[in-house]
């Protein structure tokens, strides 16, 4: 039996019984009802009431016994698992069924376990966030028994291949975060600007009319994937660049690095706009009012008055917009190269950190062979890294907010 | 009153200048994103076009003997230079499934082979004379024209760049993005659910807001890395199949979902809540009969939003596996599938010319698909807005 079959089993069973527990519970509260007695909650939350106490235990059962499976604690057989947990969803029926009595606040009872379920629904995002941690964790530690940490982190040479020239691989993760620093470096050169300049436009020159049509064109620009921006760089922008520096006598890659660095500024220019846009919305007009009082040029208010006031937010946008451009992964994957090169040329090519990891967990190694245990390593840095760009940002714009809110 | 100092006049144009050069940088750059946005659709929809439509040559396909072992004999030698293998290819098979077609013969369109179809769309410079003749002197007889490009809707992937098509790309999207809105819905509207209606503002609560935050940042690619060692490695999900893929894509879709629901429920306003606690209602029956039911358009926009981004997601899913090879729509969500992102991506890195317009038009398609959901989910939001 697949695990697919189980489910439905199981399933399958539960339905049955839970209409009947409903059915049941139900119909014994309109029988103490018809008799005169007046009852805590209405026949239906009793109904409810029976089929949640049949359901509780069957699949807590069931989930126990599918983890201690997965967790390799004891290796129950599935005909096993399904008797288990249909016995005990029909003791809990049964058990269901007996408590339904006038003074039950089945109401109140059913209330308290939407509240666990929902609680359940929000612990997920936990769950996942330590789960990306441990996934990564572990197999990075794997790697870095193989690899000392130090050798990882200030090694110049990134060669996980065995036939590389220097004999044997070499895992210097240094020219990768070269390649991804200065994509990021390029991104934000175009991105930041733009970003901030629309962001002042829409919020302080722009008619209702203007503001209508710029704000849905960049949430259009937002809404361009990844994969898109990246055949983008590498069909229409490279050839261009190279063509633009061989103009100027430059010798340019057809891989260069500036090619997806311009395209992901591109891609981050919503993103600084809409949040610096929001940011400006939030200062008070009291500020705007005073300066101009003052005899300000608009202008002059924008530069001395309210991008000062906006600047935490501003910064929060750019931190962001930095860690977005560290983590993007496409438009690198597609335009930029593979080959680790330590320059500062942006016109030679580079690889980055996601290209790596992309590369290494696409090839056809072994899962537990270095060289893809490599990627887990290099994500590690790269979720340490956005992490705490993340982190720095919310604390900013908390700050902000707090100032102004 | 008119200012005489004209120090203080020369000053004063100066700032007005200044105030003049401002706006026009802040306008140059509202244009230089506006700019850049005409010039990728117009240079998508000028590279983009021509996949959807191709070269064809009407042939006489002969079932004959001969035909079923050697699928040359099927036609004609002189067309047999032109004409695209992959038609070819299936008619041995065609005739062991159906016996009766042996001894007669079809007139049908077939497409052309790729360098013939490049040419006469004006992306391949030269062909070799022969050729050229051959394909003059079908076009002279009508036998050879242009027609529009069904298969690209109609069939998946393939190894020859005329019969490649997006179908399998397609029902991976669909099975996708299905997969994602049954697991990222439900748990989403209900963590927005408990940490606006049920939560008190506690340890745990603060942990849990500051972790959806943190989630809706984290680099899409470590999400894939999740994926492979939670979803494959450890629960044994089918790898490169749309479960894993939903499930991955669902997890990042959930804090999208989680923080528009938020938004929505929040712009209902307690006197809503008061009203129906004051008729002794339980919380739970506050938020199920009032509270939800108002906010449903708000959590439903932030849901086509959330799928939209999950549908254009292709890191995760590469390091999933799902581009994969898929030349057959999957039949279920434990096979191995590919996504319309993924699928353009494998077309971009392959190295034949025919393959660049394919790309390009499988992005017209997957834009025209992620416009047509955030338009719906701007109509969605104006229908039902409710101002309080």
């Amino acid at each position: 039996m697949t695990a697919g079959d189980i489910l439905l089993v199981f399933v399958a069973g539960l339905l049955p019984l839970g209409y009947a527990a409903y059915f049941l519970g139900r119909r014994k509260a309109v029988t103490v009802l018809a008799g005169g007695q007046s009852m805590h909650s209405r026949p239906q939350q009793y109904g409810w009431y029976a089929a949640v106490s049949m359901a509780i235990p069957a699949i807590a059962v069931a989930l126990v016994a599918t983890f201690a499976d997965l967790l390799g604690l004891a290796e129950p057989p599935p005909a096993m698992i399904l008797t288990a947990a249909l016995v005990c969803a029909a003791a809990g029926l049964a058990f269901g069924v007996r408590t339904v009595r006038p003074e039950l606040r089945a109401r109140n009872r059913l209330d308290g376990v939407v509240r666990w379920l929902l609680l359940g629904a929000a612990l997920i995002s936990i769950i996942t966030t330590i789960a990306i941690v441990v996934s990564i964790l572990f197999e990075a530690v794997r790697f870095f028994q193989v690899v000392s940490i130090w050798q990882f982190i200030t090694g110049t040479s990134w060669a996980p291949d065995f036939g590389s020239a220097a004999g044997g691989f070499q895992f210097g993760s240094v020219p990768l975060f070269a390649g991804t620093f200065m994509v990021t470096a390029i991104a934000m050169i175009v991105s930041l600007p733009v970003g901030l300049l629309s962001a002042v436009f829409m919020s302080e020159y722009a008619s209702r009319r203007v503001r209508g049509i710029a704000k849905p064109m960049l949430e259009v620009l937002a809404g361009i994937p990844t994969v898109v921006y990246g055949f983008f760089a590498a069909i229409t922008v490279s050839p261009f660049i190279v063509e633009v520096a061989s103009w100027f006598g430059l010798d340019a890659s057809y891989s260069n690095i500036l090619s997806p660095g311009i395209v992901m500024g591109i891609m981050i220019i919503p993103f600084i706009s809409s949040l610096s846009d929001d940011v400006l919305n939030s200062i008070p007009n009291e500020m705007r009012e005073g300066a101009y009082a003052l005899g300000t040029t608009k202008s002059e208010t924008i530069k001395k008055v309210l991008l000062p006031a906006a600047l935490p937010g501003v910064i929060s946008a750019f931190l962001l917009g930095v860690s977005r451009a560290l983590g993007e992964t496409m438009i690198v994957v597609m335009a930029a190269g593979l080959r680790p090169n330590l320059t500062w040329n942006p016109l030679e090519d580079m690889t980055t950190v996601t290209v790596r990891i992309v590369d290494a967990l696409t090839g056809d190694q072994e899962f537990n062979s270095p060289e893809t245990l490599s990627a887990f390593g290099l994500g590690l840095m790269l979720f340490l890294v956005t992490l705490m760009l993340n982190v720095i940002s919310t604390i900013m714009v908390r700050r902000f907010k707090q100032k102004y809110d | 009153m008119k200012l005489k100092n004209t120090a203080d006049n020369a000053r004063l144009k100066g700032r007005y200048r200044a105030e003049k050069r401002f706006k026009a940088y802040c306008f140059t750059a509202i244009m230089l994103a506006a700019g850049f946005l005409v010039i990728f659709f117009v240079d998508m929809i000028s590279q983009g076009y021509s996949a959807f439509y191709r070269t064809e040559v009407l042939v006489k396909l002969t079932y004959s003997e001969a035909a079923s072992t050697n699928y040359r004999r099927a036609v004609s030698d002189d067309v047999f230079d032109v004409i695209s293998r992959g038609v070819l290819r299936t008619i041995p098979r065609e005739m062991r499934a159906n016996p009766k077609l042996v001894g007669t013969s079809v007139e049908r369109w077939v497409p052309a082979k790729p360098d013939i179809d490049q040419y006469r769309k004006g992306k391949l410079d030269e062909l070799p004379p022969d050729v050229k003749q051959t394909v003059q002197r079908l076009e002279d007889n009508g036998r050879l024209e242009f027609r529009f490009n069904s298969a690209f809707f109609t069939q998946g992937d393939s190894k020859l760049p005329a019969e490649a098509g997006i179908w399998s790309a397609v029902v991976g999207s669909v099975y996708l993005l299905v997969l994602t809105l049954l697991f990222a819905f439900p748990i989403g509207v209900m963590t927005a659910v408990y940490l606006e209606e049920f939560a008190r503002d506690n340890r745990l609560t603060q942990t849990i807001e500051v972790n959806i935050n943190n989630l809706a940042a984290v680099p899409s690619i470590l999400f894939g890395l999740l994926g492979l060692a939670v979803f494959i490695n450890f629960f044994g999900v089918p790898r490169s199949s749309a479960l894993a893929g939903g499930l991955t894509i669902g997890l990042m879709t959930l804090p999208i979902i989680i923080i528009a629901t938020r938004a929505a429920l929040r712009a209902v306003p307690d006197p809503i809540r008061l009203g129906a606690f004051a008729m002794g209602a339980t919380r739970w029956q506050v938020v199920r009969d009032h509270v939800l039911p108002l906010s449903l358009p708000g959590i439903l926009t932030g849901t086509i939003i959330g799928l939209a981004q999950a549908m254009g997601e292709t890191a995760p899913l590469i390091i999933i596996g799902m581009i994969a090879y898929i030349p057959d729509a999957p039949s279920g969500i434990t096979e191995a599938a590919t996504v319309l992102p993924a699928q353009i991506f494998t077309w971009a890195g392959m190295p034949e010319q025919a393959y660049i317009e394919k790309t390009a038009a499988g992005i017209l398609v997957l834009m025209t698909v992620l416009l047509t959901m955030n338009a719906a989910a701007v109509l969605l939001r104006r229908k039902f807005e409710t101002r309080w």
